[in-house]
């Protein structure tokens, strides 16, 4: 079931390239340069170093007794990528490609961002390796999460507001696509989830598999046995992949949790897999949320960065092969996730993450204390302190 | 023989260049559209292609972006599309062509929207979004109908690819002028004439070469076709002049940018 490089990126009938003509070159240069680097000692050897010294890799895994004991079942291991720099596991994967950028003579980099963790990665990564960043981001999403503005804007990185279609990251990406299409010469296109054309899903799936692979020796360390369920969220789905893709050959039951929003009746969500179909979109087939005709549909979270009609391919690849159980909690119990382990455990989840939490919190009640689940806390939550705050004082409005 | 086949034959007997004249469906209007279609047959516009919004246009510039979206926010859909190809077929016999991206053609499924827009009177598909990689159930379906598959190249296509993409292109094929998305109104740059020169070489005649993307005016056309393209597709300037007339002007100022973008495709 592991596809490790996928002939012409398709997972199953997922994923491909559906582009257009003028991006075909750019993406043959890239995968060229992937497959020539991948495996190469001297880029293997400087991502490592860029990822232990700059990034603070290893990240830990840490046992959340008092989640767990809240809980009462399996015991809850927390992934700790929101201690990476930047507060997000996007920097793996920034970080890998702006090094690959580098050895393409590709001096300016383009990327989008729809919470702005990806967008604040990208500039780090764009300021250690001495390259020129710009970022698309929805205006919408500018306006919710402007503390990763003010840090991109303080990193160096030029931020586009984009304020077509939804103003949220589909659009980001798209015109990131229109950049790119434009500028195909001169330009990297540091696409942050592992979405788009082929090679996008497979490399940023290896970059970010850095999470699954510490996960697998760190539980063999702690509880002598692979996890017995991992846990992680998913939007375009690149903290997932980098969890689950280690681990699919593993003896471990996989949940990747979507953006119910407002219940998947209300129709205002982003759970792709959940309630979508297949499509094609940003150079992919995939589950889509779309109408009958094929017009992409609005998204909502109260997660910026799971709010997209689209998923990574080889997700709907794992759903279909029933590999992986895909799942929707809403905003409601995701804040509830947010406030939950800020308490118990003092660590403030992203709003994203905490939609793992959630869930993990929900079927770990089922388990056995024997056994054990990991959470990748994809995140820190000090972005999302506003918009909880939003939520709240309108809830307890709505309640009175 | 197919209605766009048999125009490049005709233009071709008496030794002119086709004007390929692009608008959007629904854009003001459906009535808008009807009289823009009437402006550019009285101009003299030799094929007419059709655009079906789509709510994440990537290849498409702020001009066409910004009209789809519009008429998509008016209601625009696949059977008013439908409706109103069906009128446009009772008033004329153009050569129409549907530019629209991948995504709407493969929710349907790839025979039946295409067996659907065949029997409403169109003639050939634009996909800027469909690969030639990709393409094996998408021309299946195209050749089982008897539709014209246009496919896209760009300056930085290889000539191996061009060979590829012309082969399984049929009505003609369509050279993307720049880098760029549509309606950008940049001077053309040597690359423009060197991938026209190009590719005109490596097709050796077999098949028309159309070019688009940012051609907005007669003295750009007259430049194109004087580099050896078969063709030249304009879009995002009739979508600006829709843009800016009243309702009962359309029909008139789309015919008179028609009649001056024409003059540039046949041989003084």
């Amino acid at each position: 079931m592991k596809l490790k490089y996928p002939k012409n990126g398709k997972f199953g009938e997922f994923g491909g390239r559906y582009i257009p003509e003028t991006l075909v070159p750019a993406v043959e240069e890239l995968e060229e340069a992937y497959l020539k680097y991948k495996d190469d000692a001297e880029f293997k050897k400087e991502l490592r170093y860029y990822l232990t010294q700059y990034a603070g890799r290893p990240t830990p895994l840490y046992l959340a007794k008092n989640l767990t004991e809240f809980a009462g079942g399996a015991k809850i291991y927390l992934k700790r990528e929101d201690l990476l720099h930047g507060g997000a596991h996007k920097i793996n994967n920034t970080l890998g490609q702006g090094l690959l950028a580098k050895r393409m003579k590709k001096k300016r980099i383009i990327a989008e961002t729809g919470a702005g963790q990806h967008g604040v990665a990208t500039a780090m990564a764009c300021s250690a390796l001495g390259l020129h960043g710009e970022v698309y981001m929805g205006y919408k999403d500018t306006q919710r999460q402007k503390l990763n503005v003010f840090r991109m804007n303080l990193l160096g990185t030029k931020v586009h507001p984009v304020k077509e279609g939804t103003q949220t990251l589909k659009d980001a990406i798209n015109e990131a696509i229109r950049d790119w299409i434009t500028n195909v010469k001169t330009t990297y296109y540091l696409l942050g989830s592992a979405v788009g054309p082929h090679p996008y899903p497979v490399m940023v799936r290896d970059f970010q598999s850095v999470i699954g692979n510490e996960i697998l020796t760190q539980m063999k360390e702690l509880e002598k046995k692979s996890p017995d369920s991992v846990v992680a969220c998913v939007g375009g789905g690149s903290n997932a992949i980098g969890t689950f893709y280690p681990l699919i050959d593993e003896d471990t039951k996989m949940f990747g949790i979507e953006a119910g929003g407002e219940g998947i009746k209300s129709g205002h969500h982003s759970a792709t897999l959940v309630a979508g179909s297949k499509g094609i979109l940003h150079g992919m087939l995939t589950y889509l949320l779309q109408d009958k005709e094929g017009q992409i549909s609005e998204t909502h979270s109260i997660s910026a960065g799971l709010d997209y009609p689209g998923v990574g391919p080889e997700h709907s690849y794992l759903k279909d092969a029933k590999r992986v159980k895909y799942d929707a909690v809403n905003d409601k119990e995701a804040v509830e996730a947010f406030l939950l382990l800020s308490k118990h455990e003092g660590i403030i989840p992203a709003l994203e993450s905490a939609h793992a939490i959630a869930y993990a919190i929900k079927i770990a009640k089922n388990m056995p204390k024997s056994e054990s689940i990991v959470v990748t806390l994809s995140g820190r939550g000090d972005k999302d302190v506003e918009e909880v705050g939003r939520y709240l004082s309108k809830n307890v409005k709505n309640k009175k | 023989m197919s209605r766009i086949k048999s125009k490049f034959q005709d233009l071709k007997s008496k030794n002119q260049k086709a004007l390929i004249a692009y608008t959007m469906a629904g854009f003001p209007n459906e009535k808008g559209t009807i009289s823009a279609v009437r402006g550019l047959v009285k101009g003299g516009a030799d094929i007419i292609e059709l655009g079906m919004p789509f709510s994440d246009p990537l290849a498409d510039g702020p001009v066409i972006q910004n009209a789809g979206f519009h008429a998509l926010q008016k209601g625009m859909n696949f059977d008013k599309f439908l409706t109103l190809v069906k009128k446009i077929r009772k008033e004329t016999d153009i050569p129409l062509v549907l530019m629209t991206y991948t995504n709407l053609l493969y929710r349907h499924g790839y025979e039946k929207f295409i067996s659907i827009v065949k029997k409403a009177g169109i003639d050939g598909l634009i996909l800027p979004d469909m690969s030639v990689d990709e393409s094996k159930d998408f021309l299946q379906a195209a050749k089982k109908h008897e539709m014209d598959t246009i496919f896209l190249i760009s300056p930085n296509t290889t000539p191996q690819r061009i060979k590829k993409t012309s082969g399984v292109s049929s009505g003609f094929l369509y050279l993307v002028s720049v880098f760029g998305t549509t309606g950008g109104q940049q001077q053309f740059q040597d690359y423009t004439t060197h991938a026209i020169k190009n590719a005109k070489k490596i097709l050796d005649g077999k098949i028309p070469l159309a070019v688009g993307f940012g051609v907005s005016n007669p003295d750009q056309a007259r430049f194109i076709i004087k580099s050896g393209a078969d063709a030249i597709i304009v879009g995002s300037a009739f979508l600006r002049l829709i843009e800016n007339a009243s309702s009962e002007k359309i029909e008139g100022k789309i015919e008179s940018f028609t009649k001056s973008l024409k003059k540039s495709t046949i041989p003084e």
